[in-house]
């Protein structure tokens, strides 16, 4: 990266001794502000929208969730009583085991298959260029879409997925009803529209590989899976650090396929008995639907403090497994 | 590492027929009738019933479709617009500008991409209450003028795309900074920006949480009427999954004519972010 900016903008100031322009005294002062000024010009206003809206709001839900604050009137200040609350909040707690359990659930199968399609897109075939687009039409779906469809797909009475398991046999499955099936269900939809676009980041990692290292596996007789897991593996090291990431921040997140999954009145609550329930829906419930702001602060802070965890425990991890 | 090309394609296909099989149950259910939608085994061909369930469907009461529809589309081209000239005009002075602050600020906006917008969304809609923008289409749109992640693509991007020789002789002959921009930087940032646009789009059409919170029934974006029609009439599929398909046709449009530079873009970008 080179700096042209100040050095050019000596240069108009040289030019101007050369073919003086009329008025050259203020044009000099102009070109000088213009070099100073610009870049700042030009950043401030991503700086001044996202001060206002993206970082104060960051902030003060810290000071919120210090609050006892409902609707209207502004907070009383009550240290961390949310938080103490919250420790004993079983809706609170069940909501983190909800959503971790769907993490795992969504995160683990999709980058696996991911990495096995990744590497079977990685052959050189013919007609690769539809099938990359074709592995990435779920992410333009959008979410609600996505949520309506599976409900139906799961249905207990009308859904395909009861209708396969009647050819088997299985008694239909009432897919709302409890934890591990609702969570199935709402997991099967967090893969389906993320496992395409996982596959082509990898993808462009495994292309950038040096195509002799598999000559010389090859040579030395390692078969096929072997290279893959001591060839591909490493060597993609960093996409697979960065979707893993990236996934674990999206499922912590989990929001609109549970509710849509949950329909009628309790969809906020995750099914009558919670038991899909997400900590971004228990967040939104406490907040939108009870007006407890100061309480629904500190949830979101729990969400963030639980990101940044899984976070370090994730790097910890790949640190330790190189 | 040759393997049976066969087997690989046959992998390939059911992953992409898994991929679009949902999609395309989307498009018959819609065109079927309430009535066939349960049946064993399911119907597996599109029906005649697509118009009258789209006329139900903006004829359904709780959902407002039409009215989400134009918010959405007002909402997702401004919001589009907007961060890509923000993003790129930024990006541009952090790649070949140099000035006083300039990798302190670099580091904060890497600093809060990470950070979920989730995180400040109740403090938002008490400003939105301050600002009196509850239930106004603006309030959707302000707030996401601007992206971190955005600045941060377009500023890789203007590192590799923008010659330095382009701009000192744009400076020679005597161009200020915003005219280098508009008539060198911007040109050169097109690919760029066409994928940090369309990516845009795509978000802003899907965003969920935020509608659903700051916004009424009465006045929806098409998630937020597909979130009514799913809460209202959840027993009427044909209804919810017309309204799902129309909500989805736009972005697939979109995805048909640029699927190629999405495609390249997610594979030029992601790692490197």
């Amino acid at each position: 990266m080179t700096d042209l900016r100040p050095r050019t903008a000596e240069r108009t100031g040289k030019n101007s001794d050369v073919t003086p322009p009329p008025r050259r005294r203020l044009g000099d002062f102009l070109g000088r502000m213009d070099a100073k000024w610009s870049p700042y010009l030009f950043v401030a206003p991503f700086f001044v929208i996202f001060g206002i809206f993206g970082l104060f709001p960051l902030g003060y839900t810290a000071w919120v969730s210090l609050h006892k604050w409902s609707m209207g009137g502004s907070g009383t200040f009550i240290g961390f009583e949310n938080y103490v609350e919250l420790f004993d909040d079983p809706d609170f707690w069940n909501a983190t085991i909800n959503t971790l359990g769907m993490l795992v659930l969504a995160t683990v199968p999709q980058l696996l298959i991911a990495l096995v399609l990744a590497s079977l897109l990685n052959h050189g075939l013919r007609g690769l260029t539809i099938l990359r687009v074709g592995v990435l039409l779920p992410i333009v779906t959008s979410v609600a879409a996505v949520g309506i469809v599976f409900s139906q797909i799961y249905a207990r009475d009308v859904g395909m997925v009861n209708g396969m398991l009647g050819l088997i046999g299985v008694d239909a499955v009432d897919w709302r009803a409890d934890k591990w099936s609702s969570w199935i269900a709402i997991s099967t939809m967090v893969n389906w529209r993320w496992t395409g676009y996982n596959a082509l980041i990898y993808l462009a990692a495994m292309q950038s590989i040096p195509r002799d290292l598999y000559e010389a596996a090859t040579v030395d007789g390692a078969s096929r899976i072997r290279q893959f897991w001591n060839i591909t593996v490493p060597m993609i090291r960093p996409a697979i650090i960065f979707t893993v990431i990236m996934s674990t921040i999206a499922g912590m997140q989990l929001f609109t396929e549970p509710l849509i999954f949950g329909q009628g009145s309790y969809a906020i609550s995750g099914g009558s008995l919670r038991q899909f329930q997400t900590l971004s829906m228990y967040m939104f419930e406490k907040a939108f639907r009870d007006f407890e702001y100061g309480y629904g602060s500190a949830v979101a802070w729990m969400i963030f403090v639980l990101i940044m965890l899984l976070a370090l425990i994730n790097f910890l991890i790949m640190r330790k497994g190189k | 590492m040759r393997r049976s090309p066969v087997l690989v394609y046959c992998t390939l296909i059911a992953a992409i027929a898994f991929s679009a099989f949902p999609l395309y149950w989307l498009f018959v259910v819609a065109t079927r009738t309430n009535d066939v939608v349960g049946d064993w085994p399911p119907p597996l061909l599109p029906g005649d019933n697509l118009g009258d369930n789209i006329a139900r469907l903006f004829a359904a009461e709780q959902a407002n479709f039409l009215t989400g529809l134009i918010n959405s589309s007002i909402a997702s081209v401004v919001v589009t617009v907007s961060v890509v000239f923000f993003s790129s005009l930024a990006g541009f002075a952090f790649a070949k500008l140099k000035f006083r602050g300039r990798n302190a600020l670099l580091v904060i906006i890497l600093a809060t991409m990470m950070i979920p917008v989730q995180m400040g969304i109740i403090p938002l809609y008490m400003i939105m209450v301050e600002l009196g923008w509850q239930n106004e289409l603006q309030a959707v749109i302000v707030p996401f003028l601007v992206s971190a992640f955005g600045v941060f693509l377009m500023r890789q991007y203007a590192e590799r795309a923008v010659p330095d020789e382009l701009l000192e002789a744009a400076r020679v002959d005597g161009c200020n900074t915003f005219r280098i921009y508009w008539t060198v930087v911007l040109p050169a940032l097109r690919p760029g920006a066409a994928v940090l646009g369309l990516f845009t789009f795509m978000a802003t059409w899907n965003e969920f949480l935020w509608p659903l919170a700051v916004l009424e029934a009465d006045n929806p974006t098409v998630q937020f009427s597909l979130r009514q029609l799913s809460t209202t009439y959840y027993t009427d599929y044909t209804l919810m999954f017309t309204g799902a398909l129309v909500a989805t046709l736009p972005l697939l449009l979109v995805f048909i004519m640029f699927g190629k530079q999405i495609v390249g873009g997610i594979m030029e970008g992601a790692v490197k972010a």
